[in-house]
């Protein structure tokens, strides 16, 4: 029997992440992420890992990008500001296809805004938040539960696809304690390694049929280069606009050709259903809430809500613009997944909107007025 | 008992937080589903802090408490704070140490010594929130004493067991009722 246990979204976050193998933690406490690194310290030394409390929030994600090149499943957590730091760091493990977790628990912003305060602001930013075009692969969860399941999937996608993965948290339920389950045993993914390193391989030479280069631990036999600079394929900076486009195009590709496998949605009541309640992360509880009171009140209302985050779920949203008269989208920000709902409806159905950036939580009841709203 | 929604509030320092942590364990320990949280400024004490768990027999939906059927306040500005807009047949529950109790219409109010029965009964100022927990327990019905028990010695700091029992005891030897 799996032992039940309380426990905070915080702290799940971790322990999914050591069950997944990370055995690296590199940090800067801010609230409300800051039991991320509590936890990790006193967990990664009991199962032979390390933390390491950094100067800065640049310099934490620099710790786990070292760490991981050297073999280990890294991460860093923060939030919003610290997030905004760690942006420019972010894009260069997206180049040089380095896995990684990064985990940015939301709190109210711009700036330092309301740190003990639920937001969902930075969902933008997590999709675009460093500069170029890039891969990016972000999830966000909506109880204790699965917060220690995904941080599961999210080190899982990392290595399989040598990316960093955005685990897109907040308030709401990074600090909730409930009763979970811990499983005995779960699937974990580790990145494909070169069995026999040597200093003459070429360390970002695919194979055909492989979906990334092996990547061979810094410190193993393997010597090589790697650089933010486009590259060739022994990571040296190259101005070749073919070895350019052809880097793009496959870093690229790695994530959108793997659609089916990356993104996931959960439809609650959907099947009849003419009103659906957009939402992901935390506000899914207020949603859950307000789906039974509309029921109970006879009004056929369902949820949609995007696991995956990014890529985002245009074409299970597709399928569920066909059906319903309208869709209530709400989240803790002023719109930003909004947007994209629109773009994806292009204007099926009626779209509403219910964005809260005081602080506060969006209630059931506001929810509920607004699937009620004619 | 289907589902309960508790709000404890206090001053910063009191440990209303952990008081919901342990209620939230026990329920975890009696087979239950539970929802804990908690709000709080930035400052480590003092200011106002409020924590909450619900209870409940059936999945919970929305986490935060909506309709509370319990406030507990253990200060005059917290009481001020949270002690408005209550439902009908809310329990509320006012430290006797409290000079002025609003009117709250249609909830039960109880006065019980819990701050002065830590400092002066149990002997320690620092066991009000543990002194709170077993009142609350006793009056509510949530879990069995047995469960309590087990989730307050898991949630408290070594060689501090039997002063924290003791702390357990005498809130339920408030005997609250209402």
């Amino acid at each position: 029997m799996p032992k039940r246990v309380l426990m905070q979204g915080n702290e799940a976050c971790v322990e999914g992440a050591i069950a997944a193998g990370m055995r690296f933690f590199a940090g800067y406490p801010i609230t409300p992420s800051t039991e991320i690194a509590e936890v990790s310290a006193v967990r990664l030394p009991q199962v032979g890992g390390h933390f390491v409390q950094m100067e800065d929030e640049i310099a934490s994600i620099a710790c786990a990008i070292g760490a991981s090149t050297a073999g280990a499943k890294a991460m860093t957590a923060t939030s919003g500001p610290g997030f905004s730091l760690k942006q420019e760091n972010l894009g260069y493990a997206c180049l040089t296809e380095i896995p990684l977790v990064v985990v940015d628990v939301q709190r109210s912003g711009p700036s330092t805004g309301l740190p003990t305060s639920p937001s969902q602001g930075d969902v933008m930013m997590s999709r675009w938040g460093t500069h170029g075009d890039h891969p990016i692969i972000v999830i966000s969860p909506s109880s204790v539960k699965e917060t220690y399941e995904l941080a599961i999937r999210c080190f899982n996608l990392a290595e399989k696809y040598r990316q960093p993965v955005i685990f897109l948290m907040d308030e709401i339920v990074g600090h909730l304690r409930e009763g979970i389950e811990i499983p005995e045993n779960v699937e974990t993914v580790d990145r494909p390694t070169v069995e026999h390193p040597t200093a003459k391989l070429a360390a970002y030479h695919v194979e055909p049929g492989q979906l990334v280069p092996a990547m061979a631990p810094f410190g193993h036999g393997q010597r090589y280069n790697i650089s933010g600079l486009f590259s060739n394929e022994k990571g040296f900076p190259t101005n070749s606009n073919e070895l350019t486009e052809e880097k793009m195009q496959r870093i690229m590709h790695k994530i959108s050709d793997n659609y089916d496998d990356i993104v996931q949605v959960e439809e609650t009541g959907l099947e009849d259903a003419e009103v659906a309640v957009f939402c992901y992360g935390g506000t899914t509880r207020a949603a859950i809430t307000a789906v039974e009171e509309a029921r109970a009140k006879g009004i056929k209302a369902g949820i949609f809500r995007p696991v995956t985050i990014w890529p985002f779920a245009e074409r299970e949203l597709d399928a569920v613009c066909k059906k319903v008269k309208k869709i209530v989208v709400a989240e803790h920000n002023y719109g930003q997944l909004l947007h994209e709902v629109e773009r994806v409806a292009q204007g099926r159905c009626k779209i509403s909107f219910i964005g809260k950036v005081n602080g506060t939580v969006i209630t059931p009841d506001e929810i509920l007025a607004k699937i009620e709203e004619e | 008992m289907s589902k309960m929604e508790l709000r404890l509030a206090g001053s910063g320092g009191q440990g209303v937080i952990l008081a919901t942590v342990i209620l939230a364990e026990a329920a975890v320990i009696a087979g239950k589903y539970t929802a804990q949280s908690q709000s709080y400024g930035p400052e480590a004490r003092g200011g106002s802090a409020k924590a909450e768990v619900i209870i409940s027999d059936d999945p919970i939906g929305f986490t935060k408490v909506q309709k509370p059927s319990f406030l507990m306040a253990l200060t005059q500005d917290s009481l001020n704070k949270y002690g408005k807009n209550l439902p009908e047949g809310c329990i509320v529950v006012v430290d006797d140490s409290i000079e002025h109790i609003p009117d709250m219409p249609g909830c039960k109010v109880l006065t019980l010594p819990i701050l002065s029965t830590a400092r002066e009964k149990v002997g320690r100022a620092q066991t009000a929130n543990i002194v709170a927990v077993g009142a609350i327990n006793d009056l509510l019905h949530l879990v069995d004493h047995e469960h309590l028990r087990e989730a307050v010695l898991s949630r408290i700091p070594k060689g501090t067991e039997e002063l924290n029992m003791k702390a357990l005891e005498m809130g339920m030897a408030l005997n609250a009722s209402v």
